[in-house]
């Protein structure tokens, strides 16, 4: 299929003797936005990961927008570049301003002019809310702050897909709000987007498709409204008893 | 509803020089007798310095020899060309100082360029030519001498020492096993040596592995020592650093597109020299006072001029004269260092995360 950007045929991965990815088939159609939730430990995070190449897989197969992840060095820097990536713990880069921090990736891996690069990264910052912090350094600014602005970092690189690795797990309740605004704005926008997430709002105004991930593969995905409302594994029914009884 | 509280001013502080006094010398029976105390030697001490530095010491031996302390041995009509070299660095050091916050790409780009330049520019004007050559004759190495061979060893040996520490400090890091066991020995076996070892080794040693048209003259070879030496001892403090830079720094550089090399060179160095600059000015300053330890290859760096001067016959038995300021140079020139690293770490905002 011309549409599919993210194909994964029976992905496995270890740590050591431990089997953490067991055989994950998935595909991602271009512009879909795509939630796996999960208990932890049930090999999510170690999967996104495998698709920016952050971990590497061991058997199967990753195509991500037509090229195929291997060991290939220029394999992996072209998918890094077409892919975003936003973590739990934000991880910005603390000695570069706010403003650095967007444009970095642009300059030296896009080689924009600065001029270019600024702008836009002010576009972005407007875009995510916090114009006015262009100057400052990440460390001061509040962790609602900190995580719009790794989203803006990811996008600076102009990503067909971008990945979100627990986006507001670190954050105070406040400041959960202001991100998944910010997320259900990119959703719209038409980027493919995959989010590991238990905010299941989130998951039910703008997703596609759940995927329920436990013990290294996927138990179940179905559309949001099926997912929540008929499913069809035990486990899945266990899970979601557990997460939506607060 | 609850009253909201009154927004109160914080209680008076004890104010003014006797509140403080009161506070911090004052405050009990032992701290009044351990004031008096500590007052009375420190007085007692301050007037024996004093009375013999400004009535009993015999200044002339510094004055007379204020030229020899400075360069030694080094001709003194060409003494003009060590006044250039401190000139040229006061300038760069000025510029670099006016232009430290602006933010233009250009200035900061020709301040770096002249730094760079700066090291071939006195070494050139420093040494010269040749022998015959009218305009900047040949002043060898080996004759450099006092302040002017300290600073050499130490500025030299330091600038260049860091580049190599820092690519040893990422060798021992590296993945490929070669790379990782040879920096890995090199650093163990340079830390299990003392530096005078190493001095006497790369006097004796080096001839032996150069080509004998490629001699290098005795300053050389032990400025060859000492960087070797302290580029060791650099590894293991940056690498200290390197450690301590978590490996979310790492993924989000990678994630966002940078190559390895990117990821070292502005994300990850950055943090873990910034991370450092209190240890390493620190093994800096070491490295500036252990340039005495040349004197015993028979280098005549500041000590070792000092020692000369105190056997001059007019001079005799002025030890106290002569070593006090040698011992005064060198205070002034490592709290400058660490003065220096102080604005640094401020500059650069270490702690302010």
């Amino acid at each position: 299929m011309p549409d599919d950007i993210i194909i994964c045929r029976d992905v496995h991965k270890w740590f050591g003797n431990f089997h953490v990815l067991r055989g994950v088939d998935i595909t991602i159609q271009k512009g879909e936005v795509v939630v796996i939730c999960g208990p932890s430990g049930s090999g999510k995070s170690t999967f996104i990961r495998t698709i920016n190449r952050l971990e590497e897989h061991q058997r199967g197969s990753i195509t991500v927008d037509g090229i195929e992840l291997t060991s290939d060095l220029r394999n992996i820097h072209a998918i890094q570049q077409e892919i975003g990536m936003v973590f739990q713990q934000f991880n910005l880069f603390p000695h570069l301003k706010v403003i650095d921090n967007i444009t970095l990736a642009p300059i030296w891996v896009r080689r924009w002019p600065k001029e270019k690069a600024m702008q836009v990264a002010m576009e972005l910052l407007e875009r995510v809310g916090i114009p006015e912090q262009a100057d400052k350094y990440p460390g001061q600014l509040s962790g609602g702050q900190q995580q719009r602005l790794a989203i803006a970092r990811a996008l600076a690189m102009q990503p067909k897909i971008m990945l979100f690795d627990e986006p507001t797990s670190a954050l105070d309740p406040e400041m959960i709000k202001e991100v998944l605004d910010v997320m259900v704005e990119l959703a719209r926008s038409g980027i493919t987007m995959i989010v590991i997430t238990h905010e299941m709002g989130f998951a039910k105004e703008v997703s596609n498709r759940i995927f329920f991930f436990d013990e290294g593969y996927i138990v179940e995905h179905n559309t949001p409204e099926e997912f929540f409302h008929n499913p069809r594994e035990e486990r899945t029914k266990s899970f979601l008893s557990q997460i939506l009884t607060h | 509803m609850a009253e909201q509280p009154q927004v109160l001013k914080p209680p008076p502080a004890e104010v003014g020089l006797l509140g403080w006094l009161k506070k911090n010398l004052f405050s009990t029976w032992y701290n009044v007798l351990l004031t008096i105390f500590s007052m009375a030697f420190i007085f007692f001490v301050l007037r024996l310095v004093i009375t013999w530095a400004v009535r009993d010491a015999r200044w002339e031996v510094v004055t007379t020899n204020l030229k020899v302390f400075m360069i030694g041995r080094y001709p003194t009509k060409e003494a003009w060309r060590v006044l250039a070299s401190l000139g040229f660095v006061f300038f760069l050091a000025i510029l670099t100082w006016v232009f430290r916050s602006a933010r233009s790409s250009p200035v900061k780009r020709w301040l770096v360029i002249g730094w760079l330049l700066s090291f071939p520019l006195i070494g050139i004007l420093l040494r010269g030519f040749s022998r015959e050559s009218h305009f900047l004759p040949l002043v060898s190495a080996d004759v450099w001498s006092g302040l002017l061979l300290t600073l050499v060893l130490a500025v030299v040996g330091i600038v260049a020492s860091f580049p190599i520490g820092v690519l040893l400090a990422l060798g021992r890091r590296s993945k490929l096993p070669l790379v990782k066991i040879l920096c890995t020995v090199y650093i163990e076996t340079i830390r299990g040596i003392p530096l005078i070892s190493v001095l006497f080794m790369s006097q004796l040693m080096l001839p032996l592995f150069l080509p004998p048209e490629f001699r290098l003259g005795t300053v050389m070879r032990a400025l060859t020592g000492m960087t070797l030496f302290s580029a060791a001892y650099t590894a293991e403090n940056v690498r200290g650093g390197l450690a301590a830079v978590p490996i979310g720094q790492y993924e989000a550089a990678r994630a966002v597109g940078l190559n390895k090399v990117l990821v070292m060179v502005l994300i990850v160095l950055p943090q873990a020299l910034r991370n450092v600059i209190p240890t390493i000015v620190g093994q800096f300053i070491s490295l500036f006072k252990d340039t005495t330890l040349v004197a015993i290859v028979g280098l005549l760096d500041l000590v070792g001029i000092a020692k000369a001067v105190t056997g001059q016959r007019e001079f005799i038995g002025l030890h106290q004269e002569v070593y006090c300021f040698a011992a005064v140079l060198y205070f002034i020139c490592c709290y400058a260092m660490s003065l220096a690293s102080r604005r640094l770490e401020k500059s650069l905002g270490v702690g302010e995360r």
